[in-house]
């Protein structure tokens, strides 16, 4: 279940990243100068950051690093 | 001159971190050590040398030079875009074959091509492809590098002068510092980048009286007023360029960074902090860009919206030269520098041209990755490792750095850099073309070697055609397109005043799909590897 949100999550981003509602126009300007298309899509990078924190402590492949952890002690002492 | 002498003195620190790399690395004479850091980094440096080798002078100036020509569209094209598809490769891809590096020693692409798919000269085939999609950027560097430091100078540091000192002081530290010392000098550049980021945009929005008035005055020009929207971008387009990103983990540059970190756990950082860095280097480059389009009180720029204006209205009675010379005119690379100039003081424009020279030296992995290449993908596999030793390696590998330097060198001197500003559009077209092969090897356990080969021969074939097209039919002057065949109302194959279309959509998208195509189907119809083979990868 955790995995389906994840992709949907994923997905949903990659979607949101066609603003196409803001295509023509610069109006709101956030601050007073910044056009809403470019806010938008500042926005949209902190939202890919939190998105991938989200992978990193749900979906983070554990097993790939505890595989060479295990490992490495092995080779230290047959050196 | 103030500006030269704090770049000069920059060079010099770059040029000592290298060497101080060496001096610590001293004692080893092992491939390992000196091309991946004997894959020791940790989280800090890992995270800023990562994202510095992705920071191309194309990142900086080319940002600045694309937002004055076409506005804020360019950060949603090439930054956010990035930010979101470039973390989410290194998650999937970058820590498995991190994992794959430590347990089986690879330390190139190639090296693991050639063991999960039980095949020795097609990994010597996709080292060739991606050699020559790689060399561009060398040169360009150089370029860049040249013209860099002529600008800074006011002309008192001519072009091949300059060259030739960026070209010298990049191939020191790559020489001396190996993987260390390049890595330590991306993080040097990256902490720069960010910081004269900064200190630039607040410089030059003062300077400018406010980014407020300059906003309205933009809004209220009707030539100017539509770069602060995306109207005159097709969203055909614009989706199309969410393909290129995919390009990033594919550049074997990337790739054997990715190999460097010391424990997985420090990809975490990487790939959460990855969209934040793209958000702070590329907004104010993008900003300033748009904004540069405001300072008509400078000759250079006024020039240069002249010749923008001319393209657009008397392009289409021209004949492709004169179109060609108004592009290059009305081209925006150095708006930054010439900002700078306008609004910053002296001293401070030396600081900030040294973080525009650390993004234009960004061509060190590059370098580094072509040696390391060459040294295992070509000399040890081919047995000279095992005749000469692991010593003979490493010289070898640092004398391919000084050859292929030389050889940029000579080749920015000569040729004209728009050739490998194309090449390297191509190039990013290519390489992520390449990405099926790295999410077939290590996703899906039908893959042969055969789907290999046909991926990368599509490749060079489709980047060749591309290439030749373009070289063929001249880009039209702004507007409609030359049209070659129509299906209803869906445009088959279209000349376009930025390059290509397929569909409307950039050629990047069926390069894509046509790689994974044929690896499932050539994969499908050819024998798999042993079983043994695919249970070291699933």
């Amino acid at each position: 279940m955790k995995r389906t949100l994840l992709v949907v999550a994923v997905l949903t981003l990659y979607v949101l990243h066609q603003d196409i509602w803001f295509w023509r126009t610069a109006y709101p300007l956030v601050f007073g100068f910044v056009p809403i298309g470019l806010f938008y899509q500042g926005c949209f990078s902190v939202a890919a950051s939190l998105l991938m924190w989200l992978l990193v402590k749900y979906a983070w492949p554990a097993h790939l690093e505890q595989e060479i952890e295990q490992r490495e002690p092995e080779e230290d002492t047959t050196r | 001159m103030i500006p030269a002498i704090v770049v000069f003195l920059y060079l010099a620190a770059v040029l000592y971190i290298g060497i101080f790399a060496f001096r610590k690395a001293k004692s080893k004479q092992e491939a390992e050590d000196y091309f991946l850091a004997s894959r020791s980094l940790g989280p800090f440096v890992f995270l800023f040398s990562l994202f510095g080798t992705n920071m191309t002078a194309f990142a900086i100036l080319g940002s600045s030079g694309h937002a004055f020509s076409n506005g804020i569209v360019t950060f949603g094209l090439m930054a956010s875009s990035s930010g979101l598809v470039i973390p989410l490769t290194i998650f999937f891809i970058g820590t498995r074959v991190w994992a794959l590096g430590k347990k089986y020693g690879f330390m190139t692409p190639v090296q693991m091509f050639r063991d999960r798919w039980e095949c020795s000269h097609i990994g010597t085939v996709i080292f060739v492809v991606q050699s020559v999609l790689l060399v561009p950027y060398i040169i360009i560097g150089i370029m860049g590098g040249g013209t860099t430091l002529n600008v800074i100078s006011g002309d008192v540091v001519p072009y091949w002068f300059g060259g030739a000192i960026v070209a010298l002081v990049v191939m020191g530290y790559v020489f001396f510092g190996g993987m260390r010392g390049t890595a330590w000098v991306n993080t040097f550049q990256t902490i720069l980048f960010l910081l004269f980021g900064a200190i630039a945009i607040v410089v030059i929005g003062v300077g400018m009286g406010g980014f407020r008035s300059a906003t309205n005055a933009m809004l209220s020009s009707p030539a100017l007023a539509p770069l602060l929207t995306r109207e005159r971008i097709s969203p055909y387009y614009f989706f199309s360029y969410t393909f290129i990103p995919l390009s990033a983990i594919a550049f074997p540059h990337i790739l054997i960074f990715c190999l460097t970190a010391e424990k997985m756990r420090h990809f975490k950082k990487t790939v959460i902090f990855y969209p934040l860095c793209i958000l702070a280097i590329w907004l104010p480059c993008v900003f300033l860009g748009v904004m540069a389009n405001r300072v008509t009180d400078v000759t250079e720029i006024r020039a240069k919206q002249e010749a923008r204006r001319v393209l657009a209205t008397q392009g289409r009675t021209m004949p492709p030269e004169a179109r060609d010379k108004l592009r290059e005119e009305s081209a925006g690379d150095d708006v930054i520098m010439i900002l700078l100039k306008r609004y910053a003081p002296l001293w401070l424009a030396g600081v900030l041209g040294a973080g525009i020279m650390a993004a234009v030296m960004a061509s060190d992995s590059q370098i580094l990755a072509l040696s390391t290449m060459f040294t295992e993908d070509v000399f040890a596999f081919y047995g000279h490792k095992k005749r000469f030793g692991e010593k003979v390696q490493v010289q070898t590998g640092r004398l391919f750095i000084v050859l292929i330097t030389l050889v940029a060198y000579a080749v920015a001197l000569r040729a004209p850099e728009t050739i490998f500003e194309l090449a390297i559009q191509y190039a990013f077209s290519g390489f992520a073309a390449l990405s099926p092969l790295l999410i077939a090897a290590l996703f899906w356990k039908g893959s042969t070697k055969w789907g290999a080969l046909a991926v990368t021969l599509w490749v060079a074939a489709a980047v060749t055609a591309v290439a030749v097209f373009q070289q063929v039919v001249p880009a039209p002057a702004p507007g409609p397109s030359i049209v070659y065949g129509k299906i209803g109302a869906w445009e088959v194959l279209s000349r376009t005043p930025g390059g290509t279309a397929v569909f409307g959509f950039m050629p990047v998208v069926p390069m894509v799909i046509v790689s994974a195509l044929l690896m499932l189907i050539v994969s499908s119809a050819t024998r798999k590897p042993d079983r043994g083979t695919i249970a070291k990868y699933f």
